[in-house]
């Protein structure tokens, strides 16, 4: 994945301003600044929600059009929401397998006339997305409506969700905002083993720097729509500009 | 048992069948309100516009006959030709879906994340529309609409009830086929939300649109096929009552009917929108005959009143506005502050 030269406006407002970087196969690519920098703004062009004003998306080095936000999902790339989107009339395990819609052959016609194909097609679904389950240790919710559940929980839901789509690229956006302790622990193991045993590709934004630091090969740093930093987590972190932009300390 | 309860039971039966028709019209809106937000004011001139072409495929008849003969001085009104029913049915079926396609090309892809009243107001446009295209083209004659459906009052229904209580009930063959229509309408449509990708894919844009595009769902994809059911069930509900009553332009009034209907049922609920239907079409039939009756309201309150089914739904609807402003089964409507 690379992203060359965007801008993105919005009106007057200039969310983000002439930004290139890349994203490496199987790394977990962190996205950092703060509040209005432009991170969410960022995701959302990788995902086909905001169309850029100017520059260039390439996936799989191949030069993407603008797309609809349900193109850039075929191709792989699912995604979490800042502010949670789940389907909360739905149970856990069907916004789960909602995450497998794409990938389901089966259409009108051939399910009325072969049933038995499209019950196998539906059991195979079943089975992947009760890994994920597993996986993200919520088999005790499994038909818990998501309406009900806690915060933390609907995070975790709505990763399982974007897993159950099998993707080239996982975008998670603030995965870990309004967590306890425990949850973002658990949260970030989540990160990590996908990362190591899926080796699926991860970008991420996150507020917790302890945690970026932890978590991430290289982190970009934003701050007013401007790319300010971008390396691994020890370059940055001794970057005079990022040390400024996060204390608040201006030029001279 | 006294004469006023068995009329009363014959009165409730044929209120149930009558609620069935405003069932049917109801859940054609709650289809397209549920998916996409959008109150579709044109749902009754649907079912209109499906009835006249139903007819006018089965009589082939030609359309825009009128326009043709006043343009090039012709004298065309039929192919000659006479459909079966059932191919008729089919191809109307076709024409819907391929209504439902322009309806997004031209209107909806256009007003995307407008505001509600807007989309509401761009259906109202789309009600005129379809009612005078139904009007040049076919005619604006009333039409007999014949597709085969047993009609006339049962005499199994009357012979076995009067057996049992010496008083046969009358109740309308046409209005029987109906309400099983209706049931397995309602059973195909449960099994295809339930159970089939493109139900999932339609529930979930109907619970969240940002996450079902995250998903991998289109949108577009999402209103045609909304509307193409919207379409299929405005179809049923056209040969209903258009096989009752002759397929003529009031028959996009039943759509006002549906309005109490919602109210009552609420506007995202399909169970709400068969209940409320069943509900309204037993409660004016009933209240008629009481209010109407000499012997019971006469007797009770010393007058009697005619009439009431014109306006009894729509103050059942406002009490119920008043009082239970989500309907029956509608989400409760909280405001975030
Ligand atoms: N849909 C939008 N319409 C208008 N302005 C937007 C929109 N989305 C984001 N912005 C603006 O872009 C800027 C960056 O926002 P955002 O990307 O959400 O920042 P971050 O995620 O880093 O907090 C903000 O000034 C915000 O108001
Ligand atoms: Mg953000």
């Amino acid at each position: 994945m690379e992203l060359r030269n965007i801008t993105l406006r919005f009106g007057g407002v200039v969310a983000i301003k002439d930004i290139s970087f890349d994203i490496r196969d199987g790394e977990i690519r962190a996205i950092i600044g703060p509040n209005g920098a432009g991170k969410s703004s960022m995701l959302n062009v990788i995902s086909g929600f905001y169309i850029p004003t100017e520059g260039e998306v390439y996936f799989k080095k191949i030069k993407r059009g603008p797309m609809k936000p349900y193109e850039v999902a075929r191709l792989g790339i699912a995604r979490t929401f800042q502010n949670i989107a789940l389907f909360d009339g739905m149970s856990v395990l069907d916004n789960i397998m909602t995450g497998r819609l794409t990938m389901m052959k089966s259409g009108l016609l051939s399910q009325a006339f072969w049933y038995g194909a499209a019950a196998r097609e539906e059991f195979a679904h079943r089975e992947k997305v009760e890994r994920i389950i597993d996986f993200l240790e919520i088999q005790n919710i499994r038909k818990t409506p998501v309406g009900r559940l806690p915060y933390g929980l609907k995070k975790r839901v709505e990763l399982a969700r974007a897993l159950a789509a099998e993707p080239k690229l996982l975008l998670l956006d603030e995965p870990m905002a309004g967590m306890n302790v425990e949850e973002k622990e658990d949260m970030s193991r989540f990160i990590l083993d996908l990362n190591d045993e899926f080796s699926t590709t991860i970008c991420l934004i996150e507020h917790d720097m302890g945690v970026v630091m932890d978590l991430s090969d290289r982190v970009v740093v934003m701050d007013y729509g401007r790319k300010i930093g971008d390396g691994t987590p020890d370059e940055v972190r001794n970057n005079q500009d990022v040390i400024d932009a996060y204390l608040g300390v201006a030029h001279d | 048992m006294p004469d006023q309860v068995l009329y009363a039971i014959e009165v409730t039966l044929n209120g149930l069948m009558t609620g069935v028709m405003y069932s049917l019209v109801a859940l054609g809106f709650v289809l397209i309100f549920k998916a996409s937000g959008v109150f579709n004011y044109a749902q009754g001139v649907l079912a209109l516009f499906a009835a006249l072409t139903l007819v006018g495929l089965q009589n082939g008849q030609v359309p825009f006959a009128h326009v043709i003969n006043a343009t090039f001085g012709t004298n065309l009104s039929t192919f000659g030709w006479h459909l079966p029913a059932l191919l008729a049915i089919l191809l109307t079926a076709g024409i819907m879906v391929i209504l439902a396609i322009i309806i997004e090309r031209l209107v909806l892809k256009h007003l995307v994340s407008q505001a509600p009243i807007i989309l509401f107001m761009a259906t109202i446009g789309l009600a005129y529309f379809l009612e005078g295209l139904g009007d040049v083209m076919w005619g604006a004659d009333i039409k007999k609409l014949d597709v085969g459906l047993p009609q006339g009052i049962s005499d199994t229904i009357e012979r076995v009830t009067d057996g049992w209580f010496g008083y046969g009930f009358f109740i309308d063959n046409l209005d029987i086929v109906a309400t099983v229509v209706a049931v397995l309408l309602v059973a195909a449509l449960t099994i295809f939300s339930q159970y089939s990708k493109q139900g999932r894919a339609l529930r979930a844009v109907a619970d969240d649109h940002q996450a079902a595009l995250s998903v991998g769902i289109s949108l577009r994809f999402i209103w045609v096929l909304v509307w193409s059911i919207a379409g299929f069930v405005a179809l049923v509900a056209g040969i209903m009552w258009g096989t009752k009553s002759g397929v003529q332009f009031s028959l996009s009034l039943i759509a006002l009917k549906a309005l109490p209907v919602l109210m009552l049922g609420g506007f995202t609920s399909i169970p709400g929108a068969i209940i409320g239907g069943l509900i309204i079409g037993v409660g004016e039939k009933l209240f008629e005959f009481i209010m109407s009756s000499p012997d019971l309201a006469g007797a009770w309150f010393g007058f009697t009143i005619g009439a009431t089914e014109n306006w009894f739904a729509y103050v059942l609807a406002l009490l119920f506005l008043v009082f239970r402003p989500q309907g029956l089964f509608g989400e409760k409507i909280i405001e975030r502050v």
